[in-house]
């Protein structure tokens, strides 16, 4: 009785759903954008503190993330007003990095609710990827989240979302074969690498040439274990400075071939015209190291090494041709794959937007009235069972008398879950409610995944 | 009890090739605890028979279910250690067909002659047996060294290449296998010695297998050797390993079998 006014003075036209649903994307990729846009909108890690600053301090915007890639940049906020929130975060990106939007909007992409819940599940998929599968994103994906917490950016929403996106990346990868093939050069590099060598522990590794494939390789290498990496090239100042980056030893290209003997991996792509590895190299090399298996990789155009090195024994040579052949099968295997993962995503979706709905503000009220209103007709009842004699009059008495007390009970809560409706801890309050009065029945139980995982 | 251990043994067969097929991890698990159970029960069938044989299970065609539980034992160990399942789907099957020629090949007549009762004939046999064992291992590793050598050589990285384990692995269980085989090897050549010592007065005693038994042992010889000084591995390695396992087969079958053991004077 008490409460119907309020009940009636709830305002309609307002949108409820000022929660995970505000979400937006604002950002570009290697599908929208070529590289030399890509690196104008960069974040780099030194620019994060202030680069999240600067995003909360954006008007409508109450939560951010930032996720910056080689592959991608992309704005996660949540905002107050969809077509404003994608308006301001635009001019934050074009303020912060100084370049006339105009520059750079015909390569961004926007989406938002239910499309960028999907976009976050995807790219922690990796099936956004420009290698569908690889496994990198995820902890990039997951530093940019530790990041965006770091700076207080992150609320409960983005708190809720990224964990959601990081179980459902988990469950891609262990239901789906999506990351088992090797789809780039690097990673087939590797694999191969670890049919010859077993393990990759303890083995040396030597970039001869330094082009851009090759660190990708390498790079790829030293996360397998190897214990050692060479770095030669024409020029020995570019050798150093890559040997820096690598932790590893610069060596003189005109010496480098008395060292392939304590090698067990090359990666060659130098831009020599003629072959500069030759069979009677590796076989000297091969007898000083008592004939332990040695893996050329040469991708150079023209080639590096001499194909005949092939035909030694306990050598492996794979020239590009034949590291794009290995790719070739796997990217078919893969794509089969990729679709299984979109089903797993759709259905993950499907039930996270449900997940959501049970903590809307209205059912709850409504769950919350509700129970008690089914309390307090349970216990009149037993109460007019031992009572006898008793008048309608005195029936009707004890009717109001125990739903004023049931109203003013549930009164307060529910003011305080309205009065949060617009805010940052609508949900947390929401979530509350739902376990105090008990409505939270068969919610799923967010997993929450480890960021270690 | 031996027809049980048969069974087993072609159970472990087809779960190990499933297991090739499917490259599912429960099966493999499944295969190695059936073949587990197989040794067991075929190590309880091989004591239950000594009595009802008379002698030990070294001498006739009880040989051959002899070898057959040592190679399963032995794999077993190798399996343990390398977690290479692949190779159960060449061991079990010989196991089975080892066993198989057990119980179709009629058991003659034997009459153990005063000379194999010798306390050094067990010895001779049971290190030589342990040794063709361990060897028998160190040529289906090579076997599959040499497919696997093959694909990635090649650059064909089809199924076969994804089913076989790495180089390495192969190569490393072709060395442990000649580490442990060798000595084990040489030991049944000495207490061969001395057995033939003890019952004819003669270290030396020219038998075609004799003869091919010591060209086994310098082969194995040559590739530890190789092996230790300047790195002989990899391919080479397993083309010895399979052709010193191939003349110990060869000497078996056509010298033991047909002739009847060692063609003693």
């Amino acid at each position: 009785m008490g409460l119907a006014p309020a009940q009636k003075g709830q305002p309609q036209g307002l949108p409820l759903h000022l929660d995970i649903m505000n979400i937006i994307v604002v950002g570009l990729n290697h599908k929208t954008a070529p590289v030399e846009i890509r690196e104008k909108i960069s974040f780099q890690p030194t620019m994060l503190e202030d680069a999240h600053r600067k995003l909360l301090e954006t008007p409508g915007v109450t939560e951010g993330m930032i996720l910056s890639t080689c592959n991608r940049v992309e704005v996660y906020s949540c905002v107050n007003d969809i077509e404003n929130g994608i308006r301001e975060v635009k001019g934050f990106i074009s303020a912060f990095h100084g370049l006339p939007i105009e520059r750079f909007e015909e390569h961004l992409f926007v989406c938002s609710a239910e499309d960028a819940l999907k976009h976050l599940f995807r790219v922690a998929s990796s099936l956004d990827s420009m290698v569908v599968g690889e496994p990198q994103i995820l902890g990039q994906l997951k530093d940019a989240y530790q990041t965006s917490c770091k700076y207080t950016a992150a609320g409960v929403i983005i708190n809720k979302l990224l964990h959601r996106a990081f179980s459902v990346a988990k469950r891609v990868r262990t239901e789906t074969k999506i990351a088992s093939s090797a789809v780039s050069i690097s990673y087939a590099a590797v694999e191969l690498a670890k049919k010859i060598f077993g393990s990759l522990e303890g083995k040396v590794v030597m970039l001869v040439g330094a082009g851009e494939m090759c660190e990708l390789a390498a790079k790829h290498f030293i996360n397998s274990g190897i214990k050692e990496i060479y770095v030669t090239n024409r020029t020995f100042e570019r050798a150093e400075k890559l040997a820096e980056e690598f932790k590893g030893t610069p060596v003189p290209f005109n010496e480098f071939h008395q060292s392939l003997q304590k090698v067990d991996i090359v990666l060659s792509s130098t831009g020599a015209p003629h072959y500069i590895i030759k069979p009677e190299d590796v076989t000297e090399a091969l007898r000083a190291r008592k004939q332990k298996p040695m893996f050329f990789i040469d991708i150079a155009v023209p080639r590096d090494i001499d194909p005949k090195v092939n035909d030694i024994d306990n050598v492996y040579l794979y020239d590009i041709d034949d590291m794009q052949g290995v790719i070739e099968a796997n990217v078919k295997e893969r794509s089969k794959e990729a679709e299984k993962a979109e089903g797993i995503i759709a259905e993950e979706l499907k039930g996270f937007i449900h997940w959501l709905k049970t903590l809307d503000l209205n059912p709850t009220i409504v769950g919350i009235r509700e129970r008690a209103e089914g309390v307090r007709k349970k216990e009149l009842e037993k109460a007019l069972s031992y009572l006898k004699g008793v008048s309608p009059e005195q029936v009707k008495v004890l009717e109001s008398m125990t739903s004023a007390i049931v109203n003013k009970l549930i009164h307060h809560p529910i003011v305080a879950l309205k009065a949060h409706a617009k805010d940052h801890s609508r949900d947390m309050y929401v979530e509350v409610a739902r376990n105090m009065f008990n409505l939270a029945e068969k919610e799923k139980e967010e997993t929450e995944e480890s960021l270690e995982d | 009890m031996l027809f049980i251990t048969l069974f087993l043994y072609l159970a472990a067969t087809i779960g190990y090739i499933s297991y090739l097929v499917t490259l599912k991890k429960g099966i493999s698990v499944a295969s190695t605890s059936i073949l587990g159970i197989s040794f067991l029960i075929h190590a309880v069938t091989i004591i239950l028979r000594y009595p009802e044989l008379g002698h030990p299970p070294f001498i006739g065609i009880e040989t051959l279910s002899f070898l057959a539980w040592t190679i399963v034992g032995i794999y077993l160990l190798v399996e343990w250690r390398y977690k290479v399942y692949v190779l159960g789907s060449i061991v079990s099957p010989i196991a089975f067909i080892l066993l198989l020629l057990t119980v179709i090949i009629p058991e003659g007549e034997i009459h153990v002659p005063s000379y194999l009762r010798s306390v050094w004939f067990p010895l001779h046999v049971g290190f030589a047996f342990l040794g063709n064992a361990i060897f028998s291992l160190a040529c289906a590793a090579g076997i599959m060294y040499m497919i696997q050598e093959r694909q990635v050589k090649g650059h064909h990285l089809g199924g076969i290449y994804k089913r076989l384990p790495s180089l390495d692995v192969l190569d490393e269980i072709n060395e442990m296998c000649l580490f442990v085989g060798f000595p084990l090897m040489t030991f049944g050549i000495i207490t061969g010695f001395i057995w033939s010592n003890a019952v004819w007065g003669t270290f030396w005693n020219t038998s075609p297998r004799a003869v091919f038994s010591l060209i086994t042992w310098l082969l194995y010889a040559t590739l530890l050797t190789g092996r230790l000084s300047v790195g002989w591995r990899g391919r080479r390695a397993a083309v010895l390993a399979i052709t010193g396992f191939s003349i110990m087969i060869a000497t078996y079958f056509v010298i033991n079998i047909i002739w009847g053991g060692h063609a003693f004077k």
